[in-house]
């Protein structure tokens, strides 16, 4: 399971570079979510481009990680394929996550500014 | 495992029936139940079906619906079985395509397809459902679904229709 971190001075952005999050994965993108997301910054971004599929278990690790990072901190996502969406919609998740076209709107362009 | 399980893994080797093409309007693939054999059978569903024209959106429909009919074989049919086959059949209707999927684990609960209530998402995050999401998108993205439990066998039916089917 690989995820990667950066941080900004407002934001966390957690890079999944995983094609696919699925079955076979989705309890390790839990524990290692829950690892990313215990300090530093109050929101978390999780940048999706390079995951082309998700399934149902997927989808419920996501969800999963929203909850572990509780109310305190913003849980958002950037970059979703057209069949992550799909997902998304269908389950009308996409009603429940803050869902960004891509990092740099979500920052504001901030992510230029990191480290 | 059975005899007929290990004759059914015999064929899988049989790589002229994993590609639907112009001379072949069926494909079939076995493989065993478990998570990283069920991915490596999508990828090879997908691959097989590379030379119809389908669309991004047919194709994710497709990839979806596969990985849960599958990811429900392997978690729940065989949830308590050591080891399992499962058979994934394909052809190419006029309009769509035809999907069976076979497996020799339990049978489904009350021997059919389960209700699937929709769940509320407007109540805090901690009361967001993390699953059960499965059969919901296969009954919102199959037409046709039927299930039928036969001696020790699981057979589920579905079609996905295409906008062509054409093969090329």
């Amino acid at each position: 399971m690989e995820l990667t971190h950066i941080d900004t001075a407002k934001a966390r952005v957690i890079t999944v570079s995983e094609n696919r999050i699925d079955a076979a994965i989705a309890i390790s993108f839990k524990d290692r979510m829950r690892e990313l997301t215990e300090g530093g910054p109050d929101r978390i971004l999780v940048d999706m481009a390079q995951v082309d599929f998700i399934d149902s278990s997927g989808l419920g690790a996501i969800v999963a990680a929203m909850k572990q990072v509780g109310p305190d901190k913003s849980f958002e996502l950037a970059n979703l394929s057209s069949t992550v969406q799909k997902v998304f919609k269908l389950t009308r998740m996409d009603t429940v996550f803050t869902i960004h076209a891509n990092v740099d709107t979500a920052l504001g362009g901030g992510l230029a500014n990191a480290g | 495992m059975p005899a007929e399980a290990l004759c059914f893994m015999g064929h899988a080797k049989d790589l002229h029936q994993s590609a639907l093409t112009p001379q072949k309007n069926e494909m079939k693939l076995v493989f065993p139940a478990d998570p990283v054999a069920v991915r490596g059978a999508l990828k090879a569903s997908m691959s097989g079906l590379t030379n119809l024209n389908l669309t991004i959106d047919e194709r994710g429909v497709i990839e979806i619906v596969l990985a849960e009919v599958l990811n429900n074989v392997v978690e729940h049919a065989y949830a308590h079985h050591t080891s399992g086959v499962i058979e994934l059949r394909v052809k190419r209707g006029a309009d769509r395509l035809h999907f069976t999927v076979l497996d020799d684990g339990v049978p489904l609960p009350d021997d059919g397809l389960p209700e699937t209530p929709s769940h509320s998402l407007a109540g805090p995050v901690d009361d967001l459902p993390e699953g059960g999401f499965g059969w919901f998108l296969i009954k919102e993205l199959t037409q046709d679904l039927n299930y039928v439990r036969s001696d020790i066998r699981n057979r589920l039916d579905f079609t996905i229709a295409l906008a062509d089917t054409r093969v090329s």
